[in-house]
């Protein structure tokens, strides 16, 4: 029997309270190694609590957790040497300059530490080697605390809601470097409320609301388990087009609005249905588009209401 | 264990340096303070200066300086980890292998700097006002303020491990502290309080400080305060002990 390789996190049945609030309840979930996991919900609905458990900042009321084959409360020191950790709302000193931070944190670990120029040059942040603290902007500063997390060469990431508060140009650029720490091989955590954060990152989500956890998957299977539903939006002034989309058998309903056909079915040859269909009849069209759900839909169709609510 | 502290210290000493009133505040007032009172009250010529004045000069001054520097070292250590943890920066410092430990030895070491920098500088800036001829021990009287000072501190980490914001980092200290000085013997001799007075002065960990302090710069033995040291190192144990068991991170 060929053992599968064991999971780099592994949650099972964690609970959290805080007096009458269950902030987390019966959480369970593994992280393979090499993965970018994200933890996704609305805020309130116990990620950072879940996230800080397994980085052995609290410790769960019930359930068991192993990082690295470490206990997070009981083996924390040893925990801490091996991983990085990003917090959601963290500051440093207001005074203290970028190169001093990320001496001193490199001066924390046992382990042969990343170069800190490097890294501070890989994240952009070279010519504010000198700058302090209070002076950096948002980005800046998020970035800082990723060379942070990475300074002791860490096997685990956890990075918490990391692009909060960012414009989406910076937003972007942290996305590619989150990307950069996966290839070299590093396990990544991270929770967001960001749908499409989590689209275009995570290999694995898993949806959180009230402190428990309703699916994990990967996004595209997520999509295609719970919005199965594809639309193609087609403009034409052909008059005919809508009877001969109605007849394909993929399709389930045309909406009209205009000039504009909404053509929803389910299914992956949707698309190809409606194409062939257009080139078959030689529809005239002025336009043409094809509507993916996305995780946002997931999200709705699962709790009813949308993260933002 | 204390992985990181000369680094930290060094580091905590640099961003002090950085505050726009670090450097004035703690070092810089104390001193012109402490030489504006004593052209005050000692300058003029022997003949000319009051019996009171002498005295005041002599003990009442520098032990009072002492322990005024040092309670403002106090507050500001309070305040200080009570911003960092109000910041986060504690909580982010948790998250690596650092020990509470080692934040508050750093922050005691470089309050414990601040004051014998303010100190020595006192020292001297006032040297020509002490009556002449007086001998101050002055080693021993840099081992007795390391104690006192010390000891302080230590109810200082007390408060601060578990002051959950900087706005009540300063009141809370205020309110222990100013009583202690009130009743340390500073101002009025212990024995002239009421008895009901007199033995809560007995537990304030300040009158034992000012007693070391007020004997050791007249010259009287070590062995004559005894007494004063253990109870300054067992306010140090007690301290440390009850701060790193209630330390918040957050």
């Amino acid at each position: 029997m060929s053992a599968t390789p064991s999971p780099v996190i592994r949650v099972s049945g964690c609970r959290k309270t805080y007096g009458a609030v269950v902030a987390v309840d019966d959480v369970s979930f593994d992280v393979a190694d090499g993965e970018i996991f994200g933890l996704i919900g609305p805020n309130g609905a116990g990620k950072t609590t879940t996230m800080e458990c397994v980085e052995g900042l609290r410790k769960p009321d019930r359930g068991s957790i192993f990082v690295l084959g470490l206990d997070p409360v009981r083996d924390v020191y040893a925990l801490q040497q091996r991983v990085g950790v990003q917090l959601q709302q963290a500051q440093l000193q207001k005074r203290i300059k970028v190169w001093e931070a990320v001496d001193f944190w490199a001066s924390l670990y046992r382990r042969p530490s990343s170069d800190g120029d490097r890294l501070l040059e890989q994240l952009g942040l070279a010519d504010k080697r000198d700058a302090w603290f209070m002076t950096l902007s948002g980005g800046q500063k998020q970035r800082l605390f990723i060379a942070l997390a990475l300074i002791n060469d860490p096997d685990v990431v956890f990075l918490d809601e990391l692009t909060t508060g960012l414009d989406p140009q910076a937003r972007r650029a942290i996305w590619e470097l989150v990307r950069g720490i996966r290839s070299r091989g590093k396990t990544v955590f991270l929770t967001t409320h960001l749908m499409e954060e989590a689209e275009r990152l995570c290999d694995r989500v898993a949806i959180i609301e009230h402190g428990r956890i309703i699916d994990i998957d990967t996004p595209d299977r997520l999509v295609a388990k719970h919005c199965p539903q594809r639309s193609v939006v087609v403009t034409t002034e052909e008059a005919n087009a809508e009877r001969w989309f109605r007849q394909l058998t993929q399709v389930e309903s045309v909406t009209c609005s205009g000039f504009r056909l909404t053509v929803s079915g389910r299914g992956d040859d949707l698309v190809a249905a409606v194409i062939d269909c257009v080139s078959e009849h030689r529809i005239r069209v002025s336009d043409f588009r094809t509507v993916v759900p996305t995780l946002e839909d997931v999200f709705l169709t699962l709790t009813g209401h949308s993260i933002r609510d | 264990m204390l992985r990181g502290l000369w680094k930290l210290t060094w580091l905590e000493i640099k961003i002090f340096m950085r505050e726009p009133m670090g450097a004035i505040g703690s070092i810089v007032i104390p001193v012109v303070l402490f030489v504006v009172l004593g052209r005050a009250v000692g300058g003029g010529t022997p003949s000319s200066r009051s019996a009171a004045a002498g005295a005041l000069m002599s003990t009442g001054l520098p032990v009072f300086a002492a322990i005024f520097i040092a309670l403002s070292a106090v507050l500001s250590l309070v305040t200080i980890i009570s911003i960092y943890r109000e910041g986060g920066i504690l909580k982010r410092l948790r998250a690596t292998p650092l020990r509470p430990v080692t934040i508050l030895t750093a922050h005691v070491v470089v309050k414990l700097l601040l004051t014998v920098v303010s100190l020595t500088l006192m020292v001297l800036a006032g040297k020509r006002y002490y009556p002449a001829g007086m001998n101050i021990p002055v080693v021993s009287v840099t081992i007795a303020l390391l104690v006192t000072t010390w000891s302080i501190l230590a109810i200082g980490f007390v408060i601060a491990s578990v002051v959950p914001t900087a706005r009540f980092a300063q009141p809370i200290g205020a309110v222990i502290f100013y009583p202690m000085v009130a009743l340390s013997g500073l101002f009025f001799p212990i024995a002239a309080l009421p008895a009901g007075l007199q033995a809560a002065a007995r537990l304030m960990p300040l009158t034992y400080a000012v007693s070391l302090l007020r004997g050791i710069w007249q010259g009287e033995t070590w062995l004559a305060h005894a007494g004063d040291v253990l109870a300054l190192v067992i306010v140090f144990a007690v301290s440390v002990a009850v701060s790193s068991k209630v330390f918040r991170w957050e």
